[in-house]
Parts: structure tokens; sequence; C-alpha cells
């Protein structure tokens, strides 16, 4: 009881005139919703491993304080497991939206990550990272303002490998034009959805000249779809080293599969780190929301047992998914909360250079909850 | 006239190899140089600014005293049948035989039926890794003021192995290959390096948790050779922990050893933490003891011939050659004089924001040597 309280007075007596107009709660004027979408929908939770349940019992937490529409289906499934449990799969076959902690990838073992066979059953080609600078939190590069979506089913990662003799082993990438023309349909549409200006292939075909060939005549052709969108192509190696000198110039970004994990990752690096940014898992029928980067770290041993672990990342991907949902006044609201609780800086989680635990990060946004 | 110098000195060298010589020269297998014989060393002062910038280096270490003769070496205009492509058989055989050698920035000519430059020497000369010292350089200021990082890349297989083809109409398969040989090669390679110049731990960068057998079988290989170097720190971090780290906070790292796309990536993604390919040096590792220096910027067309071009990173790979034959005193005094006299910042190329030329500038560190 004493713990919500304390956060409720914080509230009364600490809210400051000093709070910029930017960050006040602003009501959409324009929204009518049909009769009937309020009805709770239900989604599937996976708590994961490691620093999963602890950010995924904080994004519940928020939910229950703003009474959303959704209820959570929770499901047990941890990295160690050979193959995702089929009541798992299921339900995410009938709810078709998913929240996923992190599922640890065991290195070099015999088990495929559950992360890919997720991808590949429920065919979730286009996995989105949003990389922002969040205001309040200093970081070494402004102006970022990036999104990268990964093609999320092929290329390197198709998992076809063998030994040939002893001492010499294959690892097969694939890339076909049916894959590669969706996730740069998807890419283009989204830009194209969201007012962005630019798409960038990211690939390596001065070397992989058929491989990643294929990828950029396929996005040459959708782009010749969208005339108003600027597109151009940068080679993977300089994008990186671009993306650390000048990462203003990078809009909408679309890459082959193992491309979009690095370049994903070094964006979110430059934008304030794994712990905030959001993402997800997007297909035809099915959308997963888990944190945007960081395929399979969950975190160390640490971070769980002293209940540090930021839930800024999961806490803003459920407001993708809510918007997802069709939820936007709840999407907005939660955002502009997060949002405010990282510009005033007091409750930040040590990745983020400040002290606090999980639930005291969770207490503030729900105190500035409007 | 110039056959029978060449065969003299091959001569001397060969009587000079029967001395005794340190564990490191047998792994490497080279030769010392002594005050009246010195190191001959190939150069390929290449196009654009390369012959700006070689002059650059030859001025600085005539006024150093580092005893090095140039063999110089210039792509032809045609196509040499021995070796497909526009070096020529004598340029490929000088880098064997001296086996040190420093390249200029090299314009690769367009069209077919010729092998691209840089592949005709990493073939040829079998180079099989790719070494970069990455360290920020005090006085050219950039986000990142703590970087001190060396990277190594394997180099000539991996992803790069060029085996690509079409399935079916619309289904391309390209092959990554990962062979034991070569991946204990480099293995080899940088944990021979890290115990020569002083470093404390290596980390091996891999995707292991996904391509299980490819870099598994480079992750076997490491584990390995970092069993025969106990004093050395070895640790294993997945790529996209790797690309997170650095750039949040380069100074974690210290050693890096990945396979071939891994490397090129990480690689530039470190020299952009620095400053970018301007300031970058690099060096290429073969079989037997060879080692090409190399300036992995381009050729800059455009201010060729003004007196304009920033040398550094072809005065920062050749120190990194110096430090291969082991004249360390040398190497230190010019990267010493190098990193004063950009420091210092009254002479500084237009590049780095100043206004000097390539000259005044080489001459501010042979002053500053």
């Amino acid at each position: 009881m004493a713990r919500r309280t304390l956060p409720i007075l914080k509230q009364l007596c600490a809210r400051s005139p000093s709070l910029s107009p930017g960050l006040g709660s602003t009501r959409s004027v324009t929204y009518m919703p049909r009769p009937g979408d309020g009805a709770p929908r239900p989604v599937t939770l996976i708590a994961g491993d490691g620093i999963g349940p602890l950010v995924t019992g904080a994004v519940e937490q928020v939910m229950d304080a703003m009474h959303a529409p959704v209820y959570f289906e929770r499901f047990e499934c941890n990295g160690e497991m050979k193959s995702v449990p089929p009541e798992v799969m299921d339900s995410i076959k009938k709810n078709k939206v998913c929240l996923k902690g992190g599922l640890m990838t065991p290195v070099g073992g015999g088990v495929s990550s559950l992360n890919v066979q997720l991808r590949k059953e429920l065919d979730l080609f286009a996995s989105l990272v949003i990389c922002f600078n969040l205001p309040g939190l200093p970081t070494r590069h402004e102006n970022v303002d990036i999104v990268v979506i990964r093609e999320n089913t092929e290329g390197e990662y198709a998992g076809l490998e063998h030994e040939v003799v002893p001492g010499v082993v294959e690892s097969l990438k694939v890339i076909t034009k049916f894959c590669s023309e969706r996730v740069a349909k998807y890419a283009f549409e989204y830009a194209y959805l969201n007012n962005r200006k630019t798409v960038t292939a990211v690939h390596k075909a001065n070397i992989m000249k058929l491989a990643d060939g294929l990828f950029l005549e396929s996005c040459r052709e959708v782009a010749s779809n969208y005339p108003s969108i600027k597109y151009n192509e940068i080679i993977v190696d300089n994008c990186c080293m671009q993306l650390v000198s000048k990462p203003e110039q990078f809009d909408v970004m679309v890459t082959p599969n193992l491309y979009g994990n690095l370049v994903a990752n070094t964006a979110a690096g430059i934008a304030g780190g794994t712990g905030v940014m959001p993402g997800g898992n997007v297909g035809a029928d099915h959308a997963i929301f888990e944190q945007g980067a960081s395929a399979g770290n969950v975190g160390n041993q640490k971070l769980v047992e002293q209940k540090k672990a930021n839930p800024v990342a999961l806490l803003l991907s459920s407001a993708m998914m809510l918007r997802h949902l069709q939820f936007p006044s709840f999407a907005d609201r939660l955002e502009t909360a997060v949002k405010r609780v990282i510009s005033e800086g007091k409750f930040m989680t040590k990745d983020l250079g400040g002290t606090s635990t999980t639930q005291e990060v969770v207490d503030a946004v729900i105190a500035n909850l409007d | 006239m110039i056959m029978a110098s060449q065969i003299m000195r091959r001569l001397l060298r060969s009587q000079q190899a029967n001395s005794p010589a340190r564990v490191s020269s047998l792994l490497l297998g080279r030769t010392f140089s002594t005050e009246s014989n010195p190191i001959v060393a190939t150069l390929f002062p290449g196009d654009g600014i390369g012959p700006e910038i070689a002059e650059s280096v030859k001025q600085v270490f005539r006024a150093a005293d580092v005893p090095i003769e140039w063999e110089e070496h210039y792509v032809g205009k045609e196509i040499d049948p021995r070796t497909q492509s526009f070096l020529t058989w004598e340029s490929l055989e000088s880098v064997r035989r001296n086996k040190v050698g420093l390249k200029g920035p090299m314009a690769t000519p367009i069209g077919k039926g010729h092998r691209s430059l840089n592949l005709t020497l990493r073939k040829e000369l079998n180079l099989y890794a790719n070494v970069r010292p990455c360290y920020s350089l005090p006085g050219y200021k950039t986000r990142y003021d703590d970087v001190d990082l060396v990277t190594i890349r394997e180099n000539t297989e991996g992803e790069y192995s060029g085996l690509e083809h079409q399935v079916v109409r619309g289904v391309v398969e390209s092959i990554k290959i990962i062979t034991r040989q070569a991946s204990l090669r480099v293995a080899e390679y940088a944990f021979h390096y890290a115990t020569a110049h002083g470093r404390a731990r290596v980390s091996a960068i891999h995707k292991a948790n996904i391509m299980q057998k490819t870099d598994g079988l480079f992750l076997k290989c490491c584990r390995e050779v970092a069993e025969k170097y106990p004093e050395i720190t070895y640790e294993e971090v997945v790529i996209d922990n790797c690309c997170m780290m650095l750039v949040k906070n380069p100074a974690l790292f210290d050693v890096l050893v990945m396979p071939n796309l891994y490397g090129d990536i990480i690689s530039d993604l470190c020299a952009g933490l620095i400053g970018g390919l301007g300031l970058t040096p690099s060096c290429n590792i073969g079989e037997g003891g060879i080692a090409l220096a190399e300036a992995v910027h381009g050729s800059a067309p455009d201010i060729a011939g003004k007196n304009m071009a920033n040398p550094t990173a072809l005065l920062l790979s050749a120190v990194t050659m110096l430090r291969h034959l082991e004249l360390h005193d040398k190497a230190d005094r010019i990267q010493e004089a190098i990193l004063k006299t950009i420091a210092e910042g009254k002479y500084r190329t237009g590049d780095l924001g100043g206004t000097s030329t390539t000259t005044e500038f080489t001459k501010a560190i042979c002053d500053n040597l």
C-alpha cells in the first residue's frame, strides 16, 4: 500500500510547471473508434529467460494501471527447450499478437534458436528496430531517427550447415526474390505510411554479387513504385562507419538478415542502448513485440538478482503493440509517460547511467500516466 | 646491372639468414638489418594521391634514419598474362623476396577479363590476416576518445569465397566456408600479435548461436590456440553484442579476432570510431612472414597532385610495418612525431580541418622527430 501511495504523493507535490509542453498529454481530436473496439483483446505473453520475467512483469503492471483493454495469456517458455511448445504456438496463432521477453539461445549447442523458430513458423518476415534519441538521455550522437527493417526468415540464418570433410564446414546463405521483395515492399510501405523521406538498402553486393545483387534488384523494383520516396544503397561496412560518424543521414533502412542484425544493434547502441529501443516482428497475420535490438541477450545474472533491468524498451514495444491492436489513445499515454520519466532523469536504470531498480522505473511511469 | 645487384643482395641475405635468430623471427621467417645492410621493402605508390603520400613516407623515414631501402613498383598499363591482372609478375616476386611491402591506394581499373588488384595480391601472396590497429589520435577529436584496439580479420575464406549460384530463377545461394586450417592460422597470428605487442586480452567475435557449425568451428580453433597462451585472457563475444559495446564503450575491447565478413564490418566500424579511413593504418600478413602494409583509403583523384593529401594513414601503416620488422624504437619515434604533430594542431591537412599542404605536414613531422 505504501509503495503505491508514495509515487502518488510525489506526483501531487512534484507536478512542476517546468514540464515542456511537448511532453504534455496530447489527446488526439480526430480519433473515432468503431462500436465494440473497446472489447478486451487477448495477448500471448512469453516471459522468457533472464531479465524477461522482470520486464514483462513491468509491462503487466503498467497495463493494469492504465486499465488497458488487453489481457495476457501467460506461457512458460525458456531458451533451453528444444522447440517452442505447441500450446504456445496455438495461442499465438489464435491471438495473433504476442509480447515476448527474451529467449536465450545457447552458443554452439545442438539447439536451434527458439527466436528464429518462432519467426519462421509464424512467417514474421520483417523485424523492426526503432532507434531514436530520447530527450533527456545523453548520448554521443544527436539527431538519430532511424528505423531498421530487417528481413527475418532467410539469408544467413537459413540454418543450412554441414561438414564437408572434417575441418571444413559450409554454411548456405539463401536469398530469394520472394522474401526480398516482400520485405522491400514492407519497408517502402512503412516509409509511405509514416511520412518518411528516404529508404536505404544495405548490402555487400560488390563481393556477393548474386545474392545481395538479387536483394538490391528487388529493392530497386519496389522503389520505382514509390517515386516520392528517395531510395539509395550503401555497402554495409561503409554503412557502419557512417552510422558512428554521421547517423543523421539515415532514415529507414532495409537490409537482409545478418546485416540487419549488426546495423540494428549499432544504431540502437548509438541512440541510447538496447535498454530503450522498441521493436517488433511482423508478418502478414501475426506480430510479436519484443525488445528492439539484442537478439538473444537476456542480460547477466547480476541484473536479474538486483532487479535492475531496464523496462523502457519493452514498455515502448508494448505501446507499439497497443497501436497495432488499434488502441491509439492508450499507446499515446504510455509513450508520453515513458518519455516524461526519461526526460526528468530521476529514475533511470544502470545502463542509462542511473541507479534505480526496475520497480522504481515502473512506479515512475505509472505515476506519470494521465 | 639491376639483375646483378639483386642477385648479390639475395646472396648476402641468405648468408645472413644462417646467423642465430629468435623464435619469433623463425615463425615469421625474416632476417634482421644491420647498419650496413638495409632491409629492402617493396613500395607500391599507387594512383591518385599515392605518389605524394609515398614521398612523405620516404622523407620521414630518411629523417628518422630508418634502415630501409625502397624498391618501387607501379601498376602496369596492360594485363600481365602471368598474373591475370595489371600487377606484373615482377612486382609480386619483389614482395615475395623482400617479405615486406607498403602499398598506397590503387584505383581498380574498370573492365573485365582481369582480377581486381587487391584480390590478386591476396591470392598470390596468400595474405591470410588483415590487422588494423585503431587508436584515438590525441588532438583530433571524435566522439570517442579512448579507443585502443586491434582488429584481426581472417582474409581468405568465410563469406567472401565468391561461391554463389542461382538455384532456380529468383533463388540464389551463397556459400560460406570455414576451415580448420585457416581459422587456426589466423588465431595463431592473433595470439602471437597480442604477445608480441603486450596486449592482455583477445576476443573472438562470432555468431555461433545461429551459425552453429561454421562459427562453432572458428571458436573451437580459437579456444585451442588460447590454451597455448595462458597469460592472455580469452573471451568470446557475439557479434551483435560486440557492435553494441563498441559504440557505447570501445575501451572494453583489446584485440579482436574474427572471420571474414564480421571482420570487414567491425574493422570499418572501428575506423569510423577514430575518424575514418583516412587515418587508419592497416597491414596484411601472409604465409611465410610476408607483411604488406597498406593505406585503405581511396586514391582521391580529385585532389591528386595538389599537395593537399593527408599522408597519416600511409605513415601509420608504415609504422605498423616497422613494428612487424621489430624496429620498435624507430616505430615509436615516428608514431610519436605523427601524433604530436596532429595534437599540436598547427599543421593539419584539409581533411582534419586545417590548411597545411602535404609537404608542410611532412616537414612538421620530421621536425618533431
